[in-house]
């Protein structure tokens, strides 16, 4: 429609997504995890609101809002995770309350 | 006739009668008490045998059988428990009864005040019933019944005195050797039901011929299986070793089991089964051949023996061995009426050897008893009369009229060979009992024990030493086994040609060996000391002592893999492969393990990898 | 109905036997007791009552006629049913179940202490999930059962157990035993699966019914490998050489209620299952496996009897020699002649009351003792009352000593034999010499030889002198009389030989009414 083309908004949304999974991997400390879940999350919501406006479908939309209620969902209990760890182990590193032998 | 069948089963139900009262007792019956029903109930069984007896000489004298119930019904499998009664089963009824009424009354006197009289008695009567079934039993499954009875019975008799356990070994050995001999035995009744379709005894001997040429390879084999059982019961070589050792028992065990009755059971099979032998003559020269080739061995193993018990067990092998040869020439009757005069005599000689063993303190070696004559009379009479029997003293012993029957049936039958034997082997017997008698009742006396010898009183003792006395001299030999019609024409029965002759050598040859051995071991006792104390005469000294080195055999070539085998296998080696799974489990799951290492972020980054991975596969895989 | 009874009856005694525990401990005994004799009174009075001799074979294999029947759907969907069904062959199996759980139950009166509420519920599960295998012919419902079987015991060994030699422990002993079992269980599943839907593809339906299934058509490939799967399941339990590793640790870590149990009738429940469904199933299949089974079952022989000389353990030993008998009920089971199958029965019977007698033994010998360990006995003939008595009589027994039940067995598998595999029988009555060895060894070990000391042992009490009198009374019945037992189960094994043979089953009428007809 305008001049954005498809390719343009996916390869963002792909970029975002690659961001927030480095995120993921690299850091240690739960805030930011959850930070870089939420990049991802709204990374794949940006690839649907793209896909969706380039075929000309409401679908894309009605996905993203799903997309938002699980990351809200998600974001509650993950900071409800953090908020507990921080109480029980006074970190929020979360390779240090690894319990495993391995 | 019809009366006498009904009492039959009393026989062998009295003693078994006996069996359950003194083991329900359990242990608390008196020593009085267990000796009065162990020996009245075989002596009431011998009391039936009587008067059966009468009944069935008085009668036609003809087979009768008595079926009780079918044991087992199956198809064309019906083994019964059904008892024949004929000549032969007569005879040998009449051996395990008589006979075994005086031992176990001898037994009495015995093993007065041993510990466990009870379970001795009871022992003893459980032989009885089991060896009564096997001579009754007129279905081979029947008779098997018996054998293996009278098998188990002489391991506990010999094992008696349990707690060396030497004797549980001698026990151990006895039965196990006997078992393989009954494997052969089992082997054969499958072999015969198989073929015929019957293990009734006189169907069996009334179709064999119908079924089988002579010399056909099924009833050859049927024949040489038969005959390993016999060998292995009978103590004959190459199964023979058992015997000697089977001693450790109470001296009336070995008189009953190992001299009168249980021995000779392979002798009274071959005989009872003479149509299926006589189909395979090969294997009933077989018998001969081996019954010879014990004879000589055990005659020889009999002279360098010290202890007068295993003397007594190699002659009793020895004996046998005439047995058999007999067999093997075709003459069944001679060889149960050596059977039979051999369990008188025998008997006889172990009675008075446990009779010197309990007055000397259970000493038994020869070594160092000597000079007892005078102390112990009756036993010193005992041995006289039975070691004049078993050496066949002409016409005034037992032993000579049968054995003398044994050597002209082979010469009759052709047999040189095996009538060489037969003369050899009464060469030796004659050595081996004399130099028995002088070492243990002449000379002087070589230890406390045969000084303090205390001779044995009462009834008990003397009655069955002086009745086993009578019946071995040549009364005992007129008492002639009804066994026409039973068993086939000896060989002898067509000819006299020689008798005479055969008569005179054999008679010479027993007085020969006797004056040659008196001769030798009472007056050249130091140059035969000096014989066997160094060179070659050592050696063959050791070689005869230890039976010709069989037991040394058996232990390497069996006994020994077998201990190996058990000893590589006791871990289960089987099972130990199933724990490789287990093992191989463990690993991965130590490996794995690894991988959990509770970062989250490694987690991620394996997700990622796999996901990585998947999607490649997909983009490209196809 | 009474058949639902049967299998019921343990099951309600076993959860009341759990709730009895508040009620004091020998409440718990009482229960488990007269449920027991119960299950054995209904079985006897059956025998009593039924008549298993005469065949129905007249028309072929879909005239299957059973002496008693009882049938509701479960799943009808599936054509899956509860359908019980009695004849000749699990009669005598549940009277023996019956029997033996009783003197599990008397066995265990002093020997266990504790929770034995819950330790009498898992004996009757066990007892009426054997029930319920010997009487199942849904084959579903077999699996049920089947399976049902293993959990009781594992808790029997796991709980109640005693710690082995050398570090093995009774948990590990339970988990081997579980892992085996449901591991032969998980194939016996798979090819009964296989069958239904192989028989689904013939007709359409879906039908786990034993008498459907029986004509199920098969490729020759397919129904080997169906019946692999069966045999192997049931192989795992007779045992069968080489899957028998769990059965030695099983029973020398079980209570003497479980050896008794697990000896006297769960090996029973595999040779039950061969000659119920691997054999009837697949005959042809059968046909061409029975050399190498009758090959295994030689070899479990010498096996069992070589390994069982070399044991210290007592328990052990003697769970050896359970694995060289059942090598002869394997020889029995597919040598296809009705004298070898009947004296299958007669061997299962009769190994029943000596294993368990054995067991019992060695269960009283370890309460006065405290120990199994052969090197550590020794001279014990004459200081424990009867027991060396009993012994000996159990032991003449194991070692196939004619006037017992084990002789007319084993000696009926061999006759049976003969004629259609001599050499296996001529190995195999090699056997009797290694069964004389390992008899005579534990004789010899625990009972003869010089004493340790000189300590005095309590005799037998009159519980367990009743009880051992009871089972040597009837090994010797049986050796002596056996006829009562092949009566009952002659139509049955008639059956199978005649399938097994691939002959018209008409041609083994003669066979069987002969055996009827005998008396």
């Amino acid at each position: 429609m305008n001049g954005i083309p498809m390719e343009h908004g996916l390869i963002l949304a792909a970029i975002l997504f690659a961001i927030g999974l480095a995120g993921l991997m690299f850091r240690r400390n739960m805030v930011f995890v959850l930070m870089s879940l939420e990049i991802m999350l709204n990374s794949a919501g940006l690839a649907f609101i793209v896909a969706g406006t380039a075929w000309e479908q409401p679908e894309g939309q009605a996905m993203f809002l799903l997309v938002i209620t699980l990351a809200a969902a998600e974001a509650s209990v993950g900071l409800a995770l953090l908020i507990q760890l921080y109480q029980r182990f006074r970190t929020l590193d979360t390779d240090a309350v690894s319990g495993m032998r391995g | 006739m019809g009366v006498s069948m009904s009492y039959l089963p009393l026989t062998f139900l009295l003693p078994l009668l006996g069996t359950f009262i003194l083991a329900l007792s359990r242990g608390h019956m008196s020593e009085r008490g267990s000796v009065w029903v162990g020996v009245s109930s075989v002596g009431l069984a011998a009391l039936v045998t009587a008067f059966i007896t009468i009944q069935f000489m008085s009668g036609d004298q003809s087979a009768q059988t008595l079926t009780l119930w079918t044991w087992i019904s199956v198809g064309n499998f019906t083994p019964t428990i059904g008892l024949a009664l004929d000549g032969l089963s007569i005879t040998m009824l009449g051996i395990i009864t008589g006979v075994g009424f005086l031992i176990h009354l001898f037994a009495a006197w015995y093993m007065r005040g041993e510990e466990g009289i009870t379970r001795f008695f009871a022992y003893m009567n459980l032989f009885v019933f089991s060896m009564v079934l096997l001579v009754l039993g007129d279905n081979l499954m029947l008779l098997f019944l018996g054998w293996e009875g009278v098998g188990i019975c002489s391991y506990l008799l010999i094992g008696y005195y349990y707690r060396d356990s030497a004797n549980g070994a001698a026990a151990f050995k006895a039965f196990l050797i006997t078992r393989i001999g009954d494997v052969f035995l089992a082997i054969g009744l499958f072999l015969i039901f198989a073929e015929l379709g019957t293990l009734n005894i006189a169907a069996i001997l009334e179709q064999a011929p119908a079924h089988w040429a002579t010399g056909d390879s099924l009833v050859r084999w049927a024949a040489l299986m038969f005959l390993g059982g016999a060998l292995g019961k009978s103590a004959q070589l190459p199964l023979h070793t058992w015997l000697a050792d089977a001693m450790a028992g109470p001296t009336p065990v070995s008189a009953l089991i190992h001299a009168a009755t249980m021995v000779t059971a392979g002798v009274y099979l071959i005989a009872r089964m003479h149509g299926i032998f006589d189909l395979a003559p090969d294997v009933l020269h077989l018998v001969g051949v081996i019954g010879a080739a014990t004879l000589l061995m055990a005659g020889f193993a009999a002279l360098a023996q010290t202890d007068i018990k295993r003397i007594l067990a190699y002659s009793t092998m020895s004996q046998i061995g005439y047995m058999f040869l007999a067999l093997g020439v075709g003459a069944y009757d001679s060889a149960i009426f050596h059977l039979m005069t051999h369990a008188f005599f025998k008997a006889l000689l172990f009675l008075s050897a446990g009779a010197v063993i309990v007055s000397c303190h259970h000493e038994q070696d020869m070594r160092k008893l000597g000079g007892l004559w005078r102390r112990l009379p009756l036993a010193y009479m005992g041995f006289i009369v039975g070691g004049a029997a078993l050496s066949a003293l002409p016409l005034v012993t037992a032993g000579f009229y049968s054995k003398d029957d044994i050597l002209w049936q082979s010469l009759a039958a052709d047999q040189k060979g095996l009538l060489l034997a037969g003369l050899v082997g009464a060469l030796l017997t004659s050595l081996y009992t004399v130099r028995l008698i002088i070492g243990t009742f002449h000379g002087e006396m070589k230890s406390d024990h045969a000084r303090n010898a205390e001779p044995g009183r009462g009834l008990q003792h003397g009655l069955p030493l002086i009745l086993l006395a009578v019946l071995s001299t040549f009364i005992g030999a007129m008492i002639h086994p009804p066994l026409s019609g039973v068993l086939p024409a000896s060989p002898g029965e067509s000819t006299e040609a020689g008798h005479t002759a055969l008569e005179l050598i054999a008679a010479g040859t027993a007085i020969a060996g006797i004056a040659l051995a008196a001769w030798l071991f009472l007056r050249k006792r130091e140059a035969l000391a000096r014989l066997v104390s160094g060179g070659p005469g050592a050696s063959l000294w050791t070689l005869w002592n230890q039976a010709w080195g069989f037991d040394l055999l058996f232990d390497r070539l069996l006994v020994r893999p077998f201990r190996i085998l058990v000893f590589i296998l006791r871990r289960d080696i089987i099972d130990a492969l199933f724990g490789l799974v287990a093992s191989i489990t463990k690993g991965l799951n130590a490996g794995l393990t690894r991988t959990q290492t509770g970062r989250v972020r490694t987690y991620a980054t394996s997700m990622v990898l796999g996901a990585t991975v998947v999607l490649i596969f997909l983009a490209f895989g196809q | 109905m009474i058949l639902l009874w049967l299998v019921l009856v343990p099951f309600i005694g076993g959860l009341l036997c759990w709730q009895a525990d508040r009620w004091g401990e020998k409440a718990p005994r009482w229960i488990a007791l007269i449920t027991m004799m119960l299950v054995l009174i209904m079985t006897l009075v059956l025998w009593l009552q039924g008549d298993y001799q005469l065949p129905a074979m007249n028309a072929g294999a879909d005239s299957i006629r059973w002496a008693m029947e009882w049938k509701v759907p479960w799943i009808p969907r599936f054509g899956i049913d509860v359908h019980l069904a009695l004849d000749g062959l699990s009669l005598v199996l549940i009277a023996l179940t019956g029997f033996l759980g009783m003197l599990a139950v008397l066995c265990s009166w002093k020997e266990i202490d504790d929770r034995i509420g819950f330790f009498h519920l898992n004996l009757l599960f066990i007892l009426g999930g054997v029930v319920g295998v010997f009487l199942a012919i849904d084959l579903f419902l077999f699996f049920f059962f089947w399976e049902m079987m293993l959990v009781p015991m594992y808790f029997l060994i796991a709980l109640w157990g005693h710690s082995g030699s050398e570090g093995k422990t009774r948990i590990r002993a339970a988990i081997k035993f579980f892992i085996y079992t449901q591991a032969s269980g998980l194939l016996m599943l798979v090819a009964i699966l296989a069958l239904v839907f192989a028989h689904h593809a013939n007709t359409g339906e879906y039908s786990f019914s034993y008498a459907d299934l029986l004509q199920t058509p098969l490729s020759e490939n397919m129904a080997m490998v169906l019946m692999l799967g069966f045999f192997i399941a049931f192989a795992v339990k007779l045992p069968v050489v080489p899957l028998h590793g769990w059965l030695p640790d099983a029973h020398a870590q079980a209570p003497t209620a479980g050896s008794v149990d697990l000896a006297g009738i769960l090996l029973k429940t595999a040779a039950y299952g061969m000659l119920r469904f691997a054999l009837p199933l697949f005959p042809e299949a059968s046909q061409t496996f029975a050399p190498i089974a009758m090959t295994l079952g030689l070899v479990g022989v010498f096996y069992g009897a070589v390994l069982a000389c070399g044991q210290r353990d007592i328990k052990r030993l003697i769970a050896y020699t359970s694995i060289s008998h059942m090598g002869f009920v394997l020889i029995g089971i597919y040598s296809g002649s009705e004298l070898a199958l009947q004296g299958v029965v007669v061997l299962m019977v009769a190994h029943a009351f000596s294993a368990a007698g054995l067991f019992i033994m060695s269960g009283q010998l370890f309460e006065r003792l405290n120990t199994r360990d052969l090197q550590e006995m020794g001279g014990l003939w004459g200081r424990m009352g009867s027991l060396p008595g009993f012994s000996l009589c159990f032991v003449a027994a194991s070692l196939g000593m004619p006037g017992t039940a084990n002789f007319v067995g084993e000696f009926m598998v061999l006759f049976g034999t003969f004629p259609t595999a001599p050499v296996v029988v001529i190995i195999g009555a090699c056997g009797m010499v290694f069964a004389a060895i390992y008899s005579l060894i534990l004789m010899q070990r625990v009972y003869f030889g010089p004493s340790l000391n000189d300590q005095k042992f309590e005799g037998l009490d009159g519980r367990e002198f009743t009880m051992l009198l009871g089972i040597f009374a009837l090994v010797v019945l049986f050796g002596l009389y056996p006829q009562p037992l092949l009566d009952t189960t002659s139509a049955v094994m008639g059956e199978v030989q005649g399938l097994f043979q691939g002959s018209l089953p008409a041609g083994s009428v003669p066979m069987s009414s002969l055996a009827g007809g005998g008396q």
